[in-house]
């Protein structure tokens, strides 16, 4: 009530023109401030690091602080910076191919990455369709269920997965208890443990995606092809999983991309014998303190991953286009 | 419906959330555990929760995490909801395609990268590392977390109740205010709830961007695991998982009864 009688006797001194073209303005000034103060915010926060990076990753190690040289900045003059910018070289990339190690550590991670993926979608896949497929009004429980664990810490639900594989932990414990080996198995510290961990740290990112196209199925669809004589393997392959393949797709990137560049995962359960590129750029980092380097993987590391990510915003968009 | 609803599916669905949070209960389980060895049975205790509030390392972290987590989630749930509008409203504007490559981005890119670049580009502006920078990092990955939620939101909107509002004169800025707002405010509220729980959850992150005096509770907790497992740090997950279930909890409840009640509203309005 108030508030109607206040605007009131703020708008009389105006006329309607004018409290419009003053609305406008105001509005005018506003959408511009919608959109630039989150712009200007990632490209400082986000685009500027970026190319921060890619200038280390050209700079030489040095032992001072900052811990690499040059310091590009214009304190000699225009005629310093440029020289400063012929101090910079690929020396660091050369380097990265001379050391086997690194071009191990790039191929089994997207190897690792890629067999988790599919092992995701492999688990992912009948639990999104069983969902798919619950009564109605039991969905939004099992939908709840489904992210409640993505709002536990990831580094707990990694952790956990610790006490379970240890030789003496709780999985050889069972097995051994119930006779089916005689000796434990060893997993902690091996490929398998990080793949067990990949796969659950990310199956609510396969089964979300996947979850929402199978949702919007039309199951009569599967009906008509049963009654046309068409077995259920091939309704499947023919209809089920075409018509699910965005949210496949969506599933996959979103479990690749991050399962690449992971470093908890690895580093907890994979111990010290496996190989992923996360790794070692943290390594590179904080115990090298070798940031020219470390740059220089971080680079090379976005650059495979580039084409992926570009994939994963045009599904976004298209999802994007779709909702509106 | 029912009827399609097979063994498979049923079965699928129990082994798939067994998988899911059988080592979540297990850790709980074994918080509880008198023993010191994480995995042997030794009778019920709650003697690790009193010697976790003990431990000063432990309770400095946890009321680091919490600033932390409280200031970033706060200020990027407003610049991803600013991020939100500009990308559902303005179809056209330059540099809309790096804008939005901006958004969705982040939620994909590794985590070591992200926290090396932003470690380099407060090297480079000269700003000293502490609590201040594992603010600003974490807003600006979690920002695009809320932009996506309310996004969302936003899409399915119906536009007609703001044309409605400004049909009859309510300036723009007004319209968003009290009416559009309201509406988003659920999506606004889960995307704030989404970066409070990823700014908690983040070690990588926040080991790149912090400096000494700014150790967070996933820092502290990575450096005592590789240490070795210990019920202590069972104790301390079982009460992160206690209090963001408690919150998730709350949230469902107040939602379920704003909705009930919205519900009335709209019986009584058709029946008045």
């Amino acid at each position: 009530m108030s508030n109607e009688t206040f605007s009131s006797i703020d708008a009389a001194p105006l006329t309607a023109v004018e409290k419009s073209a003053a609305a406008r303005l105001g509005a005018a000034f506003v959408n511009r401030l919608v959109i630039i103060v989150p712009y200007v915010w990632l490209l400082f926060f986000f685009l500027i690091p970026f190319i921060i990076v890619f200038k280390i990753s050209l700079s030489q190690t040095a032992i001072a602080i900052p811990p690499y040289a040059p310091v590009l900045g214009f304190g000699d003059g225009v005629a310093g910076f440029i020289g400063q910018l012929k101090q910079l070289g690929l020396d660091n990339y050369v380097w990265l191919t001379q050391d086997p190690l690194y071009f191990y550590a790039y191929v089994s991670s997207v190897v690792i990455a890629a067999i988790s993926t599919v092992l995701t979608l492999l688990v992912g896949y009948p639990v999104a369709y069983g969902m798919a497929r619950a009564p109605a009004s039991l969905r939004p429980t099992l939908l709840m269920l489904v992210i409640l664990p993505f709002w536990t810490s990831f580094l707990i639900r990694v952790y956990a997965w610790i006490g379970i594989l240890k030789p003496e932990g709780l999985l050889n414990q069972f097995l051994l208890g119930i006779g089916v080996i005689h000796e434990p198995l060893i997993i902690l510290n091996t490929y398998t443990a990080i793949f067990i961990g990949i796969v659950y740290s990310y199956l609510p990112f396969m089964v979300l995606p996947l979850y929402s196209a199978l949702e919007k199925m039309d199951y009569s669809l599967i009906e008509a092809a049963k009654d046309l004589g068409c077995p259920p393997t091939a309704a499947f392959w023919k209809i089920t999983f075409p018509l699910s393949l965005p949210g496949v797709i969506a599933g996959c990137l979103l479990v690749f991309i991050p399962a690449v560049g992971e470093f908890v995962i690895p580093d907890l359960l994979g111990g010290s014998q496996t190989l992923m590129i996360g790794k070692t750029l943290w390594n590179e980092f904080f115990s090298n303190r070798d940031w020219p380097v470390s740059s220089a993987v971080a680079v090379i590391l976005l650059l495979l991953l580039i084409v992926p990510i570009v994939l994963f915003q045009q599904a976004q968009a298209r999802a994007q286009e779709q909702g509106r | 419906m029912n009827t399609t609803w097979s063994r498979f599916n049923i079965t699928s669905i129990v082994l798939g959330f067994a998988f899911l949070y059988l080592p979540i209960v297990l850790l709980v389980v074994f918080s509880f555990n008198a023993s010191k060895l994480v995995t042997v049975w030794g009778g019920f205790s709650t003697k690790w929760y009193v010697s976790l509030f003990h431990n000063q390392g432990l309770m400095d972290a946890a009321w680091v995490t919490i600033r932390v987590g409280l200031v970033s989630a706060t200020v990027a749930t407003v610049l991803g909801t600013l991020g939100a509008l500009a990308l559902t409203r303005y179809t056209r504007f330059r540099g809309r395609v790096l804008f939005s490559g901006m958004i969705f981005a982040p939620l994909v890119m590794p985590d070591v990268i992200t926290g090396l670049s932003l470690l380099l580009l407060f090297v480079a502006i000269g700003l000293d590392r502490g609590l201040l920078t594992v603010m600003l990092a974490h807003i600006t990955f979690t920002m695009c977390f809320v932009a996506v939620v309310v996004q969302s939101r936003l899409i399915t909107l119906d536009r007609s109740l703001e044309e409605a509002a400004m049909d009859l004169g309510a300036p723009p800025v007004k319209t968003f205010f009290q009416v559009t707002l309201p509406v988003i405010m659920p999506a606004i509220v889960s995307g704030w709830m989404l970066a409070f729980t990823l700014s908690l959850d983040d070690l990588v992150v926040a080991s790149f961007a912090s400096g000494p005096g700014a150790t967070t509770l996933p820092m502290k907790i990575y450096s005592q695991v590789r240490l070795g497992v210990t019920p202590e740090i069972n104790a301390a997950c079982t009460l992160l998982i206690a209090i963001v279930a408690l919150g998730v909890l709350t949230a469902s409840v107040v939602n379920k009864r704003r909705e009930v009640q919205r519900r009335r509203d709209e019986q009584a309005a058709q029946r008045g």
